[in-house]
């Protein structure tokens, strides 16, 4: 447990150390979310009502997508994960450890994003508290899941790149995040609901304020906590501590199964 | 009869259809250094990954302490101090949050002691991307031996360290091995094999060319001793001595290879004063590690 904790402490550490993840845990997000807000709650007012949830998933998206990554895929690449495993640190340890330390940072900007949103640009809070919490953890739990796994699949920094961006732009465009859902084209909704950032939209209107929606928010909640299970077992499942050793318990192919649950939440409830 | 703190029996690795290592056998004694020595590609760090359990045995059978590497891993770690030749460690983790962190892990107290040893008692805050390529790896060593293992893996020790602070790690490597620690090391450089280890293994492309204590190795070979000779006139050139298997020049110095050194010496020496010649330096050789290292890779390309 005090192995746990030390190592925690350092990868929380590293967070604010490391330029990189500084800028996918706070500036970035942050910046966007000054930019955005101030562009966009100028030229259409109505965004203001989904500007919360909107900047919350965005700084998610950047610090698990983009952020999460990356560093273990530089540590596979350099031999920090072969240290690590002769030294006896677990397997599990090195998914769970930045993807929590992760989630503290991202609860840390999303405060700042909860905390600014309504005296700076007039945005409406939730109306229910608990209810909003549940579906920002919940999708921080699945798109965590998610860059865990990229991180284990991918063979390169270049790979990794290439795989955050295939869930990062889809994320932020077809969500309803930028454009409300009912707005755009039915088929565009249903591929936007193949990645969990449509599913947190729905919960955050639906549960957190209380607007009409296209399904039952429950269901979101459930994919969403699918999702995040699934993806950190197939993280577990295909990891491995070494690039030059071609070991490996199964194709990285089969993280595509971590999209299970939004397929058939695309297929059976849009 | 001691139990081996190590055994390697017929160990084969493949990696696809190249054979890395070819059915080799050895076994380090408790308490020994044992120098594992080979060019580029000969397996050394095959082996050791293997018995480090981070790769697995194609065949033959690897043990540590009595435990397979394999089929149980986690009892190794505890058993096994490892400096890796590719390891690393995240560039923004201090000196001491590696040592505290590790050492946590294995469930001891942080050894500063040893970091104080190595030269890095003044390095602690510093963040491991802006260490120096010896720091980094004294660093390494530190955390191997930072929870007393029986065992010490190490590749390479000693790349890329200036002569003090190679010089430092050698009289840290005695003491551990007279504190009772095994260590087996893999290098490159013969001297440091010849003056460290007890016993040492040659690897020639994945197969073993010799085992044995560095002067058992080097007797084994044509054991030539090398007398270089300089004098102020020219009375010993061209002349047969006895036992002189071959003679070359190397500057102002003539240089004797021979099989009876006692004899050619008396005989230069001899011929030097008859000829009226001022015997200017004299230096006797015996065969060196090194020496029999290059005879054998010869061999093997022959």
């Amino acid at each position: 447990m005090k192995a746990f904790a030390l190592h925690f402490s350092f990868e929380f550490a590293a967070g604010l150390r490391n330029r990189t993840l500084l800028m996918m845990n706070y500036l970035f997000p942050l910046g966007f979310y000054f930019l955005a807000g101030a562009m966009m709650t100028g030229i259409n007012p109505l965004f203001r009502e989904q500007l919360l949830p909107a900047m919350v998933i965005f700084a998610v998206l950047a610090g698990s997508i983009l952020g999460l990554p990356a560093p273990l895929v530089e540590a596979r690449e350099a031999g920090i994960l072969r240290s690590y495993r002769i030294n006896g640190v677990p397997a599990g340890s090195l998914l769970a450890i930045p993807a929590l330390s992760t989630a503290i940072h991202l609860i840390l900007a999303a405060a700042v994003i909860t905390v600014t949103a309504p005296p700076v640009f007039k945005a409406p809070l939730p109306q229910n508290w608990p209810a909003s919490i549940l579906v920002f953890l919940l999708m921080l739990f699945a798109y965590s899941g998610l860059g865990s796994l990229i991180g284990v699949i991918s063979g390169n920094s270049r790979l990794s790149i290439l795989w955050s961006q295939l869930i990062y732009l889809p994320s932020i465009l077809l969500s309803g995040m930028m454009v409300p859902a009912e707005m755009m084209p039915p088929a565009f909704i249903k591929i936007g609901h193949l990645l969990p950032a449509s599913y947190a939209m729905q919960g955050f209107i639906g549960l957190g304020q209380g607007q009409p929606l296209l399904y039952e928010p429950g269901w979101a909640l459930l994919v969403l906590l699918a999702g995040g299970f699934l993806a950190f077992a197939l993280a577990q499942f295909l990891f491995t501590w070494d690039s030059q050793n071609s070991a490996r318990r199964g194709h990285p192919l089969l993280a595509v199964l971590a999209l299970l649950p939004y397929l058939l939440g695309a297929l059976l409830l849009v | 009869m001691l139990e081996p703190a190590v055994q390697v029996i017929n160990f084969r690795k493949n990696y696809g259809s190249f054979t890395a290592v070819d059915q080799i056998s050895f076994k380090v004694l408790p308490g020994e250094i044992f120098g594992l020595l080979g060019p580029n590609g000969a397996g050394k760090t095959t082996t050791l990954e293997c018995l480090e359990g981070l790769r697995r045995a194609d065949g033959g059978e690897l043990r540590v302490m009595g435990v397979s590497p394999a089929r149980e891993p986690r009892r190794l770690l505890g058993l096994i101090g490892v400096q890796l030749q590719t390891g690393s460690l995240p560039g923004y983790c201090s000196v001491a949050e590696a040592m505290r962190f590790f050492s946590a892990y294995h469930g001891v107290a942080p050894d500063f002691v040893s970091l104080e040893r190595l030269g890095l008692g003044d390095n602690l805050k510093t963040q491991y991307h802006a260490l120096s390529t010896g720091q980094k790896r004294r660093l390494a060593l530190a955390l191997a031996v930072a929870h007393r293992p029986p065992v010490l893996i190490l590749d390479e020790p000693t790349a890329g360290l200036d002569v003090a602070t190679r010089a430092a790690l050698h009289r840290l490597l005695k003491e551990l091995r007279e504190a009772g620690t095994t260590i087996l090391l893999s290098t490159h450089d013969m001297a440091e094999a010849e003056t460290l280890a007890d016993r040492v293994a040659i690897l020639l492309k994945g197969r073993l060319a010799a085992v044995g204590t560095p002067r058992e190795i080097t007797a084994a070979g044509a054991g030539l001793t090398k007398i270089s000779v300089r004098t102020d006139g020219e009375c010993l050139a061209g002349i047969s001595f006895p036992g002189v298997a071959r003679q070359s020049r190397q500057e102002d110095y003539l240089i004797f290879f021979t099989a009876a050194p006692g004899p050619s010496v008396a005989a230069m020496i001899a011929q030097i004063d008859s000829a009226g010649d001022q015997l200017i330096d004299l230096r006797v050789e015996r065969p060196s590690l090194e020496e029999r290292f290059l005879e054998l890779t010869t061999e093997e390309v022959s």
